[in-house]
């Protein structure tokens, strides 16, 4: 079906749904890419008033992907709550933004209308956002999950503790953890990425972790960061796997790009809630996902990236995950050229997430040929501190020496807790506290005293 | 007020352990001046790395033996980074390479880093034309705004039926000057990334060594000839270290 838009005279015509989404969109390098951008200005406003004028219920009859071809396309349809849509099912697109901008419109409210927001219902309307309008409408919405420490409660932030290196060093990796718990960072999950897909060192790095954890006894969880079908084989060797990790994307293609699909992530969800090893609830999985990765799989059906992003999102919400990240600057500037586009998609990002009900973090970052730089991430990291982000990634001095790009860092993290007043997970500084590691205010000590409890921790170095 | 001065910290354990960036201090809750323009001073050389021209002629004087100059299809470094497609392929304006029996083509791209190249790229086609003795090796093909791929088109207007790639590699913040060589069995325009062997890192000091490099590159190239194929499978046999073929001398 084709929509239109007259504007002084001149007819906007775009074919079909995905195109009037697409031209909707602000503009972003991997659109242009795929050749599905706004070819002008004009355009992209005329778009927006097209969309404005669209029934939300019009966003569920017409898909953009076809529900024969794709099953993302079949979730999304099949366990779309109807009655939790009723409020809104009267709404227009532009109607929809008003409506989440509203002053009644509380987080309880949005809470409860989750399951009847579509992916797509989603995208559309952040297209029609400014940035405020993402920060504001997320800010009302609190996403709380649970393991060993509680997660996107009001006033908290959390931090991905990222202790990656080269040559998977466990010595190394200890440093980089110490170094991180030194300066109040690790609550969201001591996460590795992994150097290479070896099961052996897999399996040596999560023993490490483990073991810190239960020695020190830190309220958090850990994960390595490799494909699911390698956390399974964990699982079997009786690995301390806490959390089972997964690239996830938007389209059944993109996800078998991956090397998954929805019933082997079921499968793989499972058998990590059999481990039984989370005490405070259900949530054992960690996804990320980021703007722009179907397309570079080439199944992105001509849907525009951040669209296909939001249904990502729809993949994650059955498994009822810990952590969502979206990695919004790694891909590299022919997805998201700059600091614009990058601090843009990762609000809209954090929106859509969390407007579907989900446990949004975001990783703050760049790649070294992408046109940002320190003062971007800053800017974007204080955007998202405001708009309630759950959690953002530790990376000692922002530089990951194995991915090769840079993200946020411990110091990082307390910059934005103190200019924001936010504070770690409660059961994550209490044990800060206990240790002897906070100040009377709460923030990362300098005392005396405390120089004596670091260096008690510091010697943990030596054992790993 | 300024803060106090930040105290000194029993950290130097973990400092030794890591190349990461740990035990840097405090400044309130921010970086203190010496680690924030170490980090400055490591991303400016970054993207200079990226953003610098190659200098054809220079690279070119390093070089035994005849020289060829191309471009891609990207007409700058902005359309290079925004469109990965332009970098691939070769600019419509170039000129006829001389087709023939080539055993092998090697291609100099300046990639995301053209400091790489520059160094680097020139010790590495020495000793591969001194280790290769008795292969037909066609003219140096010096390729600006190029990906790894473009070493596909330029391989098979020369009719070689090996191609390897030095290409500068995206730059980190520890390493702006690395380059990667990408080796590829029978060239076109398709090749998916599995078909190619890939040597990288290759920088001195702090990497791989140009020389140490091109020893491992003439190794797989010789071992590519005799299979037939280059990719995933001829990796995996090198990384295991099970030597099927007799190594070049």
């Amino acid at each position: 079906m084709a929509y239109v838009c007259d504007l002084g005279g001149t007819r906007h015509s775009f074919a079909d749904l995905k195109a009037l989404l697409a031209a909707a969109a602000p503009f972003r390098s991997g659109d242009q890419l795929a050749g599905l951008a706004a070819a002008s200005a004009e355009q992209r406003v005329a778009a927006r008033y097209a969309l404005a004028d669209l029934p939300l219920k019009a966003l569920l009859e017409d898909l953009v992907v076809p529900y024969e071809a794709d099953e993302v396309t079949r979730l999304i349809v099949d366990s779309h709550d109807a009655q939790a849509f009723a409020p809104i099912a009267h709404l227009t697109v532009g109607g929809f933004r008003d409506w989440l901008l509203s002053n009644d419109t509380t987080g309880e409210r949005l809470a409860a209308l989750a399951p009847g927001v579509t992916p797509e219902m989603a995208a559309a309307v952040s297209k029609l956002m400014r940035n405020q309008d993402l920060i504001a409408v997320a800010r009302k919405i609190r996403v709380v999950s649970a393991f060993r420490a509680t997660l996107g409660l009001p006033g908290r932030l959390a931090v991905r503790l990222q202790p990656n290196h080269a040559t998977d060093d466990p010595r190394g990796v200890a440093a980089s953890i110490l170094d991180g718990l030194l300066m109040g960072c690790g609550d969201a999950v001591i996460g590795i990425n992994p150097a290479t897909d070896n099961i052996e060192t897999a399996r040596t790095l999560l023993e490490l972790i483990d073991d810190l954890r239960q020695r020190l006894e830190i309220p958090t969880q850990s994960c390595v960061l490799t494909h699911v079908t390698n956390t399974l084989e964990l699982i079997a060797l009786g690995a301390p796997v806490d959390l089972t990790f997964q690239s996830i994307a938007g389209t059944e293609a993109a996800n078998r790009g991956f090397g998954v699909d929805l019933a082997l992530l079921r499968e793989a969800h499972d058998a990590t809630l059999a481990l039984g090893r989370n005490p405070l609830g259900d949530n054992v999985m960690y996804f990320e996902t980021g703007q722009g990765s179907a397309f570079s799989a080439g199944a992105h059906h001509g849907v525009d990236q951040q669209t296909l992003e939001a249904r990502a999102y729809a993949v994650a919400r059955p498994f009822r995950p810990l952590l969502v990240n979206t990695v919004v600057g790694f891909i590299g500037p022919e997805y998201l050229f700059d600091g614009k586009q990058i601090a843009r998609a990762g609000l809209e990002d954090h929106f859509c997430g969390k407007l579907l009900g989900l446990p949004m973090g975001v990783d703050v970052c760049y790649t070294n040929h992408a046109a940002a730089d320190q003062d971007d991430m800053d800017d974007l990291l204080t955007l998202l501190g405001v708009a309630g982000v759950n959690f953002v990634m530790g990376v000692p001095g922002a530089d990951d020496v194995m991915l090769n790009y840079q993200s946020t860092s411990f110091h990082d993290a307390l910059y934005v807790r103190e200019v924001l007043g936010l504070r770690s997970a409660p059961e994550f500084e209490a044990w800060l506290e206990r240790m002897g590691l906070l100040d009377a205010a709460g923030r990362i000590a300098e005392t005396p005293q405390a120089r004596l409890a670091q260096g008690r921790l510091l010697e943990h170095l030596g054992d790993g | 007020m300024a803060d106090a001065p930040v105290p000194r910290d029993p950290f130097a354990p973990l400092r030794a352990a890591t190349p990461a960036r740990v035990g840097l201090g405090r400044a309130g809750q921010g970086l203190p001046t010496a680690p924030m323009l170490a980090f400055q001073l490591a991303h400016a050389r970054a993207r200079d790395a990226v953003h610098a021209a190659l200098d054809v002629e220079a690279l070119a004087a390093r070089i035994e033996g005849p020289v060829l100059r191309v471009a891609s299809a990207a007409a700058d470094r902005a359309a290079y980074l925004a469109d990965p497609g332009l970098g691939r392929r070769l600019d419509d304006a170039t000129p006829g390479l001389p087709h023939g029996d080539w055993d092998l083509a090697i291609v100099a791209a300046d990639g995301l880093s053209a400091t790489a190249v520059q160094a680097h790229a020139a010790p590495v086609i020495a000793v591969l034309q001194s280790r290769l003795m008795g292969w037909r090796i066609a003219p140096v093909v010096i390729a600006r705004q190029g990906r790894v791929a473009i070493g596909d088109p330029i391989g098979e207007a020369l009719g070689a039926r090996l191609v390897v790639v030095l290409i500068g590699e995206r730059p980190g913040l520890s390493a702006a000057d690395s380059l990667g060589a990408y080796i590829t069995f029978d060239p076109r325009p398709g090749r998916l990334d599995s078909e190619r062997n890939c040597v990288s890192n290759i920088r001195s000091p702090g990497g791989l060594a140009p020389g140490e490099a091109a020893e491992t590159i003439a190794w797989l190239l010789g071992e590519a000839r005799r299979l037939g194929f280059t990719g995933v499978d001829l990796k995996d046999r090198q990384v295991a270290g099970e030597e099927t073929g007799p190594r070049l001398s």
